[in-house]
């Protein structure tokens, strides 16, 4: 317990690191950022309100504690095209780039490892060759042009996939919100009509954020086993006649699991950052298109809160991937 | 003095002589290679790429930019090979010119993370002290950021142009060469050879850019060649979002961004080859990445 608390209070500078550069990216560059926050076609009485709202005749310091107890009480700005608050905006769109983010995660977790371990088991065998070649091509393929190609074959030429725009087919509606994951939801709700309708809708996009990250993964697995696999204290497991089953995922894959886990924070800044481009080929309403919306009308607010969103996601999950190495690794509990 | 550096080079060099058992650089490469046949056929496409982006403009069939070249939209055939686009471009012509646009962005984003970073690194791992910690707190709170989504960030702060698309994705590079400069410069303060270059009157300056930066050298030419597939799927990615360059230029993002609405009603060249080139493209950069760090750094090699 202590241990968490310890590592909930080592990514408290790194917040405050987030909300000084998302700060910075705005106030102290080129430009007037009044300007850009009253939108590209705000006139000059717009500009000067903004200026005069947020504060921007004060000194740098002093903006930065007004920037700061508007995040505290949620308050994000508003968003010119819609004139909602940014923040719930985001909060309501969380949930369909999350559900897409998980799902590719748990996807490319689950083909990664085996492949990884089969790989890393019979090194230069036809599965390892295959394994290699998945790697490096998964990760030179731009996600959106793999995204666009799916669609391509599974819904144009096969139609095995339904129309690929949005996170449901248009004439159903969505379960009621628990979660805000329109599969769980479903399964929550008990109907499982509704949770192959939303799981469908879900297979394309997923599977282009989910080969992409698959490249990374399955690498480090192979590469990990195999140097574990070498190890004596796997021969002597062997040698002790434990079944391979129960040497290759007892002993080794235990031990090989912890740079795997590492890589993971680096799959995830890949999946927050393609999302967004997902998301925009698949019309998937996540905070990603909102985003991108507000990008194309010079729409600062929505943007600074969705890269703030994005950086604290990310901080959130390092940290359950620090958490992670607690239980997997007795080490990390006892050392320290 | 000038015999201070050539030691670690000697040394490398026996080294290296184990492995490929007496023989020289060539012969080491040339037993590398032949353990990846892949890293041949990247550098035979690297080549290619290179050619295209220099003399492109010239071998390209028709004028990337001209409208109705040909009938719009029309599937591949003999006179336009990669058929034309909803404007009636050519679209192998544009494909062609898009090389120059997207290696320059890749490639000077690339250099000036790899100058800068390599610089700020390597100051870091000298001097130690504050500059070092205040350096390691920066490069923290980059990396704290989903890549893509700050890059992204700072082109729609900067405002969207070429030149911001490469700054954003320097920015974004920058902590990675400055950690490999920090290390590679850090492990080597105290050697022998840096006391000795010290004693015999050296300024830091002078050290720093004449003993260690060129030992950080190698694993940094690695993370070069790994970094550039990386740094032009930014590119790409950014302009297929809107951000940086503009239509009607020719990029292969943008292109695919154009196609993207064609190839739900089935006209799939559109996107296809622009999208089929830059996956080439990043493919030869990761293998050619990979061919480069099993030649210069062994023990990494998975």
């Amino acid at each position: 317990m202590l241990l968490i608390a310890k590592r909930l209070a080592g990514a408290l500078p790194n917040l405050f690191g987030i909300v000084l550069i998302t700060f910075l990216l705005t106030r102290a560059l080129p430009g007037d950022p009044a300007a850009f926050f009253a939108g590209g076609a705000g006139s000059q009485e717009a500009v000067e309100q903004v200026r005069e709202k947020l504060g921007l005749n004060r000194s740098l310091p002093e903006q930065f504690w007004i920037y700061v107890k508007d995040l505290a009480r949620g308050d994000l700005g508003q968003a010119l095209s819609t004139g909602q608050p940014v923040g719930a905006e985001i909060l309501s769109r969380l949930p369909a780039s999350l559900e897409l983010v998980l799902a590719s995660l748990l996807f490319s977790v689950s083909i990664a490892i085996p492949l990884g371990i089969a790989a890393a088991r019979r090194p230069n065998s036809w599965i390892d060759h295959a394994c290699r070649l998945v790697t490096t091509a998964g990760v030179s393929l731009p996600t959106f042009f793999t995204g666009l190609l799916l669609a391509y074959v599974f819904y144009f030429v096969l139609g095995w996939a339904p129309s690929p725009i949005g996170r449901l087919d248009p004439y159903l509606s969505p379960p009621a919100t628990v979660t805000g994951l329109y599969t769980l939801d479903a399964l929550i709700a008990g109907d499982v009509k509704l949770f192959f309708a939303a799981l469908r809708q879900m297979v394309l996009p997923v599977l282009t954020l989910g080969i992409f990250v698959l490249a990374p993964l399955a690498r480090m697995t192979r590469a990990s086993m195999l140097s574990v696999l070498s190890a004596d204290f796997i021969r002597t497991a062997r040698a002790s006649g434990l079944s391979t089953t129960s040497v290759l995922v007892r002993y080794a894959l235990r031990n090989a699991l912890l740079p795997v886990v590492t890589t993971l924070g680096m799959v995830f800044s890949f999946l927050l950052g393609m999302s967004v481009i997902v998301e925009k080929v698949f019309a998937w309403p996540g905070v990603g298109s909102f985003a991108l919306e507000a990008l194309v009308a010079s729409d600062y607010a929505p943007v600074q809160g969705f890269v703030l969103t994005m950086a604290v996601l990310y901080t959130l999950l390092n940290l359950a991937i620090d958490l992670l190495y607690v239980v997997i690794d007795p080490r990390v509990r006892l050392g320290s | 003095m000038p015999n201070l550096l050539p030691a670690r080079a000697t040394q490398q060099r026996l080294a290296i002589k184990k492995v490929a058992s007496g023989k020289s650089f060539w012969g080491h490469a040339r037993y590398v290679l032949s353990d990846n046949p892949f890293t041949l056929v990247a550098a035979g496409l690297f080549t290619l790429f290179v050619l295209m982006a220099v003399i492109g403009p010239w071998i390209a069939p028709y004028d990337p930019l001209a409208t109705n070249v040909g009938p719009t939209l029309q599937p591949p055939s003999a006179s336009h090979w990669f058929g034309t686009d909803s404007l009636g471009r050519d679209i192998l012509s544009r494909v062609v010119v898009a090389t120059r646009i997207d290696f320059v962005i890749a490639l000077s984003a690339v250099l000036a993370s790899f100058v800068i970073g390599g610089l700020i690194g390597a100051c870091a791992g000298y001097f130690g002290g504050w500059l070092d910690r205040i350096v390691i707190r920066l490069t923290d709170m980059v990396m704290s950021f989903p890549l893509f989504v700050l890059a992204m960030g700072i082109v729609a702060a900067l405002g969207n142009s070429v030149f911001n698309i490469i700054i954003a994705t320097a920015v974004v590079n920058l902590p990675f060469y400055i950690r490999v400069a920090r290390t590679e410069v850090n492990v080597r303060r105290e050697a022998g050879f840096v006391e000795a270059a010290r004693l015999a009157g050296n300024g830091d300056a002078r050290i720093l850019l004449l003993h260690l930066i060129p030992n950080a050298m190698p694993p940094m030419m690695v993370q070069v060649s790994l970094n550039m597939g990386w740094a032009i799927l930014n590119a790409a990615g950014l302009s297929f979002i809107g951000l940086g360059v503009s239509p009607p230029a020719a990029e292969w993002g943008i292109m695919v961004a154009e196609g993207a609405t064609y190839i739900i009603s089935g006209e799939w060249w559109v996107a296809l080859f622009p999208g089929a080139v830059l996956m080439l493209a990043v493919f030869t950069f990761n293998l050619l990445g990979d061919g480069l760090r099993d030649l210069i750094d062994p023990r990494r090699r998975t």
